[in-house]
């Protein structure tokens, strides 16, 4: 039984009344139709499955009905921050950091 | 007085019994009597019963053994009838008076056992026994399971339904206290001082834990006195709970724990004012483990004889309980502490014939405190052996090495009936796993300490490996006031100085796990690690010698821990052994993993009162008691109740479903249709929004108008479907399938906020705001004629696909002219309280036309003769449009690309040969083929067959006089005219016919009717 902040509602509630809604900063194509059938399956299907620090959509259906983000040590359970869809995360594991240097572009997902 | 074994008061001691309170209780249907306080283990054992129950494989006679939630053999079952309740331990349970109690295992009785014979065999039924004799041939499994079942006898669950109630509670606290022993109360004290909301729980009937059987003094006092002044000033305080009888059976994640309270249990089985248990889901911002240690035992040839017991709980039984259970005593320790139960029994009158002790020179304190009391002392020796039947006659000594690993000299044989062993003490570390924290092995305490926290707890006392009482009270206290600071309440410093206790200084034990026998381990008699489920020594080792050696499987290859104790006595034992058989430490051999819950946990309080019509909302429809009236069969559909069907007297669900069905096609039908999902959507932004959701537009859907659409996961495959209008500028109603709407709502808020923020539009939930009358039939507008004067109804007025706002009967209405079973349709909204004076004025009205009130199960056959799909049963989550054959709402030109649209071309679901909706008409027209039927093209085909597809909806059709189904077959929308086959489980095969889905008026006319 998780205790989650909602930065809607800026209060610690109880998981029953979340509902878990997938990975987070998955960004929709602008034009999918331009995207080859392996793009778009990879946007469609193809998910992270880290152990560790996991960046997570939230939903708080039974309160405010508001969307957030969260991040979560997918091994201890512990929630290390909440925050607003369209917000960056402030805990960000080291070896998506390594990645991202690594990266021409930043991740596109952020 | 038959309490043979019940003594007079002991000088020094006060034990928690009332002797002039006698207690009349049964026991495998003999009547016995203890006294007010007693649990029914001491009341048994006062009584001089020896043997209390068979064990599980071996059916060998088994005593009680320790005194709390450790006891593997004292396995009973209490009451009988509803309220019986099996696998409680005897060390567990209150006594009462009248109360019932019967061993689980043995027949037909504890003392003569039938399947005892199978004890004989005991070498023929090595670990894994069961694995290796029952797996073979699978199906005769379940017989087997019966039968090792039976043998075993885990106590019978009652047949009846619970006549008890139970509550849940939800709490918050700033400390939670786990265990009222010494480190606990004085933990929870400066915690309380500080000003934190404290709750502190015991499995216990009352506070103390282990002071309540000591005879040390503190501060000058009696320890039970100590603790008397102790809780009383614990329950002074206004922010402190103290819940005795109260087991935390688990800790979960965010120091979220659930603790059990036993409310009367102890008064009698189902003699519940209120509650008889409640369930406290604790919500806790620091924990404090103050649970305790067991005393570990000593594993020695035959050490199962009744007569063989825990050095502590033989200590427990004089003190507390003033029971000895025997008289003449053999003390086999490898620990100082242990000791005490020497002291204890001699100052009871009882014979202490010797104190075994495996240390070469034991020199503590306490040694020569024992020595002075004339008590011989064996040191370097051990008890490898116990003899007797159905009790302890005899022990046989031999000196040991100094690692305690083999014998030196020769076997000497001693008289007694009462064999107290003690190998040292294992911290009850359950809690603490619970949290993932991983237990570390300390040598200087032979034993597992806690790991390293993964909550907001610390562990402190015995379970955290200090067993001195000294070091208990100041760490206890020190753990309360630094867990009131980290909750916000006070300085962290102490309040209460440290209290005086008078104990001996203790030398270090020995690590003794396996107790050598003069042959080795395979050889000698068996060496019991887990009583209950009668794992030995040699049983580990033959477990390695066939290849484990992981500790998790050992555990399930022998079934170690396995049984209601949870391994709480034998695990570590048995851990070393395997540890030695692997020729590794034990830290790198590891320990099991401890999981909630701590002690069974009974199903009803996790119940609590969600049981029943609690168990889930049911929501009615503003109709609902007009329906029940009328007699209507109600069908469960998400959490609300709709009729299914009004069978009139004596008819049949078959013969109601047909006369409704032709009552609506020849004249008209009313459907109560509030349960529809009503999504209100305004804002700029709103048709654009909507637009991009659904397959079809509605950017050019004027005021007045509707539109159906399906709306598709981004998948491509149909997720819901319903119709949506358009009330004004900027403003819409959609409405979603009933099972889907809160789904539906969850999915727009998903899209709007995450992904197209910047659209401008808004979503309230309206399902209940609204109630439907739906009239349907060729004639629906007379009905509404009738009652209705301010809207033109006229056909090229009020269109198809139209809706029109009026008065109903006097009461504000929007009517929708859509249409579910292909009839002239008005479905008649208005606000949900006028919803049963409408339905009332429309039954008035259509009477002359004998309009029939129908249900869910007319609905879904009228739709079906539309071939009209319900999403959820015509489709499966695998179904695109095309799939459905519904293309024709998909819009091609549209320039957003809508949710799912890029999917429908991806080159799975192009592919030929995909699941497609088709009718079929079976070949004798009165079979009704059942839905979820499969359908193969090849009857003759060997099994197992080609599957082609599969039922979606059938049903008899009175309008068309024969059966119809929907069915997804592979290609199906080719192969209109092909024979297919449908082979069911009762043998039959069913042959059918592909044709439309669309079986009755395929046109569409009669919904023109004039």
């Amino acid at each position: 039984m998780l205790l989650i902040h909602c930065p809607h509602c800026r209060e610690d509630r109880e998981e029953e009344e979340f509902s878990y809604s997938g990975e987070a900063h998955i960004v929709r194509p602008v034009e999918p139709e331009a995207l080859s059938d392996k793009e778009w399956g990879d946007y469609l299907f193809f998910r992270k499955n880290p152990r560790g620090i996991h960046h997570e959509m939230w939903y708080h259906g039974i309160g405010c009905r508001r969307y957030f983000y969260a991040t979560r040590n997918t091994l201890s359970y512990e929630i290390l921050e909440t925050y607003m869809v369209g917000e960056k995360p402030q805990v960000i594991a080291a070896i998506d950091v390594a990645i991202d240097a690594h990266r021409d572009t930043p991740r596109g997902t952020l | 007085m038959n309490q043979v074994n019940r003594l007079s008061a002991v000088e020094g001691t006060r034990t928690r019994i009332d002797g002039t309170v006698p207690i009349n209780f049964t026991f495998n249907g003999k009547q016995l009597q203890g006294v007010a306080g007693d649990t029914l283990a001491s009341a048994l054992l006062a009584n001089g019963v020896k043997v209390v129950g068979r064990s599980f494989k071996y059916s060998r006679p088994r005593g009680i053994v320790g005194h709390g939630a450790e006891e593997p053999n004292a396995i009973m079952q209490i009451g009988s009838g509803a309220a019986t309740v099996p696998n409680l331990k005897a060390t567990q349970v209150e006594l009462y008076e009248g109360l019932e109690a019967a061993s689980v295992n043995g027949w037909p009785s504890v003392n003569f056992d039938l399947m005892s014979i199978s004890g004989w065999f005991g070498r023929l039924m090595p670990p894994g026994f069961y694995y290796k004799t029952f797996m073979y041939p699978a199906k005769l499994w379940m017989t087997y399971e019966h039968f090792i079942r039976k043998a075993a006898g885990l106590g019978s669950t009652p047949v009846q339904s619970d006549p008890d109630s139970y509550d849940k509670l939800n709490q918050h606290c700033d400390v939670l206290v786990v265990g009222a022993g010494p480190a606990g109360l004085v933990a929870a004290r400066e915690a309380a001082r500080a000003g934190a909301r404290v709750i502190v729980a015991d499995e216990q009937n009352e506070f103390g834990g282990s002071l309540l059987a000591s005879t040390q003094t503190i501060d000058g006092q009696l320890a039970v006195d100590w603790v008397a002044d102790l809780v009383a000033e614990l329950n002074g305080f206004d922010n402190v709970q103290t819940l005795p009888r109260s087991t935390v059976f688990g800790y979960y994640d965010h120091n979220f724990l659930g603790i059990l309270e036993r409310r009367t249990d102890h008064l009698g089985i189902s003699a519940a004012a209120g509650s008889r248990q409640r369930m406290h889901r604790v919500r806790a911002k620091q924990v404090i483990l103050a649970a305790g240690a067991f005393e570990r035992p000593l594993v020695f040839a035959h050490n199962d004889i009744p007569g063989v017991m825990q050095a502590s709980s033989v200590s427990t039984y004089v003190n507390r309980y003033g029971v000895a259970p025997g008289s003449r005593l053999v003390l086999f320790t490898t620990n100082d502490n242990a000791y005490q139960t020497a002291i204890d029994w001699h100052r009871a009158g009882r014979q202490v014939v010797a104190i075994v002790d495996s240390r070469s020179q034991p020199k503590g304190d306490i040694v020569a405190a024992v020595k002075g009391l004339g008590i011989e002392v064996m040191a370097g020796h051990g008890v490898i052996e116990a003899q007797g039947g159905k009790r302890v006659k005899r022990a046989l000594v031999a000196r040991l090495n100094a690692q305690g690993a083999d014998i030196v000299g020769p076997v000497e044989t001693l008289a007694c009936d009462l064999i107290a062993c003690s190998g040292g003490w294992s911290p009850a570390i359950h809690l603490s796993s619970h949290t993932g924290a991983k237990p570390v092995w300390d040598d200087s305490i032979v034993g597992f300490r806690p790991g390293k926290s993964k909550q907001q707890e610390r562990s402190v006392g015995a379970c955290a490996g200090t067993y001195a009482l000294s070091g208990c009270l100041d760490d206890g206290a020190r753990a309360g006031a630094e867990a009131a600071k980290l909750a916000g309440h006070g300085d962290g410093k102490l309040y209460f100085p440290s209290a005086a206790v008078e104990e001996y200084k203790e030398q270090p034990q020995q690590a003794l796990f396996l107790v050598p026998h003069s042959k080795k381990t395979s050889r000698a008699p068996s060496q019991f690690v887990d009583m209950q489920l009668d794992v030995s020594a040699s049983g580990i080792e033959l477990a390695v010698r066939e290849g484990f050696e992981s500790v998790e499987h050992i555990k399930r290859y022998t079934a170690m821990g396995f049984g209601t104790d949870q391994g709480k006595l034998g695990n570590i034992n048995g851990m070393a052994i395997l540890a030695n058989a692997l020729g590794q430490s034990i830290p790198e051999t590891g320990t099991t993993i401890f999981r909630p819950s701590y002690t069974p946990t009974t199903f009803g309080a996790i119940a609590g009162r969600d049981i029943g019509e609690l168990f889930d909302p049911e929501r009615y429809t503003a109709m609902h008691r007009w329906h029940a009236e009328q007699g209507a069969e109600f069908e469960d559909v998400g959490q609300w109740k709709r009729p299914w069907y009004f069978p009139h007297v004596g008819e049949s669900m078959h013969q109601a479903v047909n006369r409704e069905c032709l009552a609506v096609r020849k004249s008209v039908g009313i459907l109560d249709a509030s349960t529809l999902g009503k999504i209100d959507i305004q804002g700029p932004d709103a048709a654009e929004f909507i637009t991009r959701m659904y397959t079809n537009s509605y950017l050019k859907l004027a005021l007045g108008k509707c539109r159906y659409g399906v709306m598709l996961k981004e998948d491509g495959m149909i997720f819901d479907d319903g119709v949506c209008a358009c009330l004004g500028d900027n403003h819409y109603l959609m409405f979603t399938t009933t099972g889907g709407a809160a789904g539906v709502l969850a999915w727009l808020e998903l899209w709007q906020q995450t992904e197209w923020p910047h659209l401008n539009v808004y979503f309230t939930s309206v399902t209940d705001h609204w109630t439907t009358a739906t009239i349907t039939g060729p004639n629906a507008r007379k009905v509404l004629a009738k009652v209705c004067g301010d809207i033109e109804l006229a056909n090229d007025e009020f269109k198809f696909m139209d809706w029109r706002d009026g008065t109903v009967a006097g009461v504000a209405a929007r009517i929708f002219r859509i249409s579910f079973t292909g009839e002239l349709t008005y479905e008649i909204n208005v606000p949900a309280h006028y919803g049963r004076h409408i339905w009332e004025a429309l039954i008035a009205a259509g009477e002359e036309f004998g309009i029939t009130p129908y249900g869910t199960e007319t609905m879904h056959v009228l739709r079906a003769e539309k071939g009209f799909i319900i999403v959820g049963q015509d489709t499966d989550g695998s179904m695109t449009p095309a799939d459905m054959n519904m293309d024709w709402v998909v819009g091609k030109n549209k320039t957003f690309s809508f949710i799912g649209k890029r999917s429908l071309q991806r080159s799975d679901s192009v592919r030929e040969n995909r699941k497609q909706l088709v009718g079929l008409k079976t070949i004798d027209a009165n079979t009704v083929l059942p839905e979820g039927a499969q359908v193969v093209f090849d009857a003759k085909q060997a099994i197992p067959m080609s599957m082609q597809g599969h039922v979606t909806s059938s049903y008899y059709s009175a309008n068309l006089g024969h059966s119809i189904a929907l069915a997804v077959v592979k290609g199906g929308h080719s192969r209109e005219g092909q024979i297919v086959h449908c082979p069911l489980a009762d043998g039959r095969t069913i042959a059918a016919e592909i044709v439309s889905s669309v079986f009755y008026d395929p046109k569409g006319e009669r919904q023109n009717v004039e």
